[in-house]
């Protein structure tokens, strides 16, 4: 008893300065927090409670929880998922998407980084803000132009018939193509990117040193230069597959009734089902699911650095 | 009578072909003239210093040997071959470079190691180079460690010992010790000096440091504005510069100014402000012409009573900076012009002092003149 209140005095009278420098901190870190609490943590258990109720006819679409002090929550919904093969049909056609349209990124924006990165001042401010300049339009008018280009009678086919290359109009809207394109064309600033901060600060002398000590310019690329832009390739790669797996708009858009994606199985049990239900527990399962891929990303990161 | 010289200098009587031609290069920026037209031949075995301020183009020189840029005119041959048309990875040199340049990513010995994978050869006998490379530059411990976890000696030995391990024809070597601290250089300089001698690489070393070229070198290169203004061995460099420039640029000098007032076979006289200084006879220079006699600090004698040398002055002594082995005396000469004096703080001599009267002269033979 003595010996508690000793110590709780002790404690409250001795560190003060540094309690008051703690109360600063936590501020500061206070607001991010806060946010990802308000606008992350409480949807996520609100969307994970409701994935665990039974659906109902009622609005909201869903019974309670909780009913005379008995929890009424199951995992019936997630059994759901894996009984119909629709749900695993298209998470796995999620992360094959994410990882081709990835690689597509990365094939196309790791050259168009290094250019960059490569070239001299003026001109490199000027490249930069070319690759950021489509943010300036929306996102969705861009996608609709995509239809447009592609098209039965759309400019591509238009044109390729006019030059005579092509004597039927080729189908290429609704098919994984046009989701592939979209896709690559809508996420490749944020592969070039961390890529360009990656590159921009190699060293130019070790590419001297590398050509000094007898390697030509393949060698010098695959034993200096990429090993070096790990980490932004790690961090390309992060920030195009991760949206990649829930993206909705452009399969919606430009993609065919067999161009099966989570983000769309889960617009269609939200909206045209309204079965709630189930979709929460798709988004929860969706969420789990993200994880995966990250952590194996961070652990790549994590060895590279 | 001093020991027979049986150092090699195969570039006094130039009869064995020169290792390294560098023929009328010139290396352009734009409209600025980096090297401008230089002609230099080096021989084999010889560590040759490009001395130079910033911008004088040393760096860029250096670079076009190394064929890090391609010369705007002018030709390189390195033992005998045309280097016009060869990249950097096919020329028998090597590069240390100022930034070290090391690979952040990999370790100690795979850096050193690096070379020699590139030429195709088999594991043991690169392991057994690299080995034999980390001994001789005492880094046997460290093979494992990557350079951010090693000290800035430490990563200069690495940088010397890659650059050393293919045994290159010619080494480059830009700035080599300008990141070390004093001490640290003074003892790496010796060392450098020691393994170019036990592997009989030539050397070309770039280098800003008057006191590091006269160390190390065999012969010196002065360059100003892209050209060469002098080579000679740092003696030369020294007790001979060929301009003002050059006296100037090497160590601590008194220039006199004036102007040539008579000539005869033993030696010329030049009038100046301080009156006639004699300085040993020079072809080339004309009567009336305007010249400059350069004495180095160390040449002069000062004295209490009245001397009785070539070149005699009095002066008064306006300051002094005790440096342990020498002070320098800081003199006022009448005409106003101020001259400093080395003296070794041998044994027993009173120092001068503020404001004393001392005599100063120096024989003929210790000045050099120079055009301007």
């Amino acid at each position: 008893m003595t010996i508690s209140t000793h110590v709780s005095g002790g404690g409250s009278h001795l560190p003060a300065p540094a309690e008051g420098l703690g109360w600063g901190r936590w501020a500061v870190i206070a607001v991010p927090f806060l946010f990802l609490l308000v606008f992350f943590l409480i949807p996520f258990l609100v969307v994970g409670g409701i994935s665990l109720r039974d659906p109902m006819i009622a609005r909201p679409p869903y019974g309670p929880l909780f009913e005379d002090g008995a929890f009424l929550g199951d995992l019936e919904n997630y059994l759901f998922l894996l009984s119909d093969s629709l749900y695993i049909t298209a998470y796995l056609n999620s992360l094959k998407i994410a990882a081709i349209s990835t690689v597509l990124t990365l094939m196309i924006g790791y050259p168009m980084a290094y250019a960059i990165a490569r070239s001299p001042e003026p001109r490199r401010s000027i490249l930069l803000m070319l690759v950021v300049l489509p943010f300036w339009t929306s996102f969705l008018l861009r996608v609709y132009a995509w239809i447009g280009l592609l098209k039965g009678n759309g400019v591509i086919n238009n044109l390729l018939l006019w030059l005579g290359v092509i004597d039927q109009p080729l189908v290429m809207l609704q098919t994984d193509f046009a989701v592939y394109v979209g896709i690559v064309y809508t996420y490749l600033p944020f592969m070039i990117l961390p890529l360009y901060a990656n590159l921009v600060k190699l060293d130019g002398s070790l590419l001297e040193a590398s050509s000094d000590l007898g390697a030509g310019p393949v060698t010098t690329f695959l034993r200096v230069t990429l090993p070096l832009s790990l980490p932004g390739i790690v961090a390309g790669c992060m920030l195009v597959f991760i949206p990649v797996i829930g993206e909705f708009v452009i399969p919606a858009l430009l993609g065919g009734p067999d161009t099966l994606m989570i983000g769309r199985v889960l617009w269609d049990e939200f909206f045209s089902n309204r079965d709630w239900t189930v979709a929460s527990a798709v988004a929860i399962v969706m969420l789990v699911a993200v994880v995966v891929p990250i952590l194996g990303l961070r652990r790549i990161a994590e060895r590279v650095s | 009578m001093a020991a027979p010289d049986t150092y090699p200098r195969p570039w006094r009587d130039q009869t064995d072909p020169p290792f390294i031609r560098i023929k009328s290069i010139t290396k352009r920026f734009g409209d600025f003239a980096a090297v401008d037209d230089v002609s230099l031949d080096i021989w084999q075995g010889e560590l040759f210093c490009l001395l130079g301020g910033s911008g004088c183009g040393k760096s860029t020189l250096l670079r076009m040997l190394a064929g890090f840029e391609t010369p705007t005119a002018g030709v390189v041959e390195i033992d005998g071959q045309d280097m016009s048309r060869v990249p950097p990875f096919a020329r028998p040199t090597n590069m240390m470079f100022q930034s070290y340049a090391l690979f952040p990513h990999m370790s100690v010995e795979k850096n050193i190691a690096y070379g020699l994978q590139r030429d195709g050869l088999g594991r043991a006998e690169v392991a057994g180079r690299v080995a034999e490379m980390l001994k001789l530059v005492q880094l046997d411990g460290l093979a494992k460690r990557k350079p951010h976890q090693l000290s800035g000696g430490q990563r200069q030995r690495v940088a010397l010992a890659r650059s050393l391990v293919k045994k290159p024809k010619l080494l480059l070597l830009d700035e080599p010790l300008g990141a070390l601290d004093k001490k640290l250089r003074e003892e790496t300089q010796f060392e450098l000096m020691t393994i170019q001698d036990q592997l009989g690489v030539t050397f070309i070393v770039v280098t800003h440091d008057q006191e590091e070229a006269m160390t190390l070198s065999t012969r010196i290169g002065v360059m100003d504005a892209g050209r060469i203004v002098q080579v000679g061995e740092p003696r030369d460099i020294y007790e001979r510069p060929g301009s003002r420039f050059v006296a100037d640029f090497i160590g601590s000098v008194n220039l006199f100014e004036g102007e040539v007032e008579a000539a005869a076979p033993d030696f010329m006289r030049i009038r100046t402000a301080e009156g006639g200084i004699l300085v040993p006879p020079e072809a080339g220079f004309g009567s009336r012409e305007k010249v400059a006699v350069a004495v180095r600090p160390e040449k002069i004698r000062l004295s209490r009573e009245a001397v009785g040398a070539d070149n005699a002055l009095t002066a008064v002594v306006e300051d002094y900076a005790y440096m342990g082995d020498c002070t320098v005396y800081k003199l006022k000469l009448p005409s106003g012009r101020v001259v400093s004096v080395t003296e070794t703080n041998g044994f027993g001599a009173e120092p001068f002092t503020w404001d004393e009267e001392v005599h100063l002269g120096w024989p003929a033979a210790a000045g050099v003149l120079v055009r301007g």
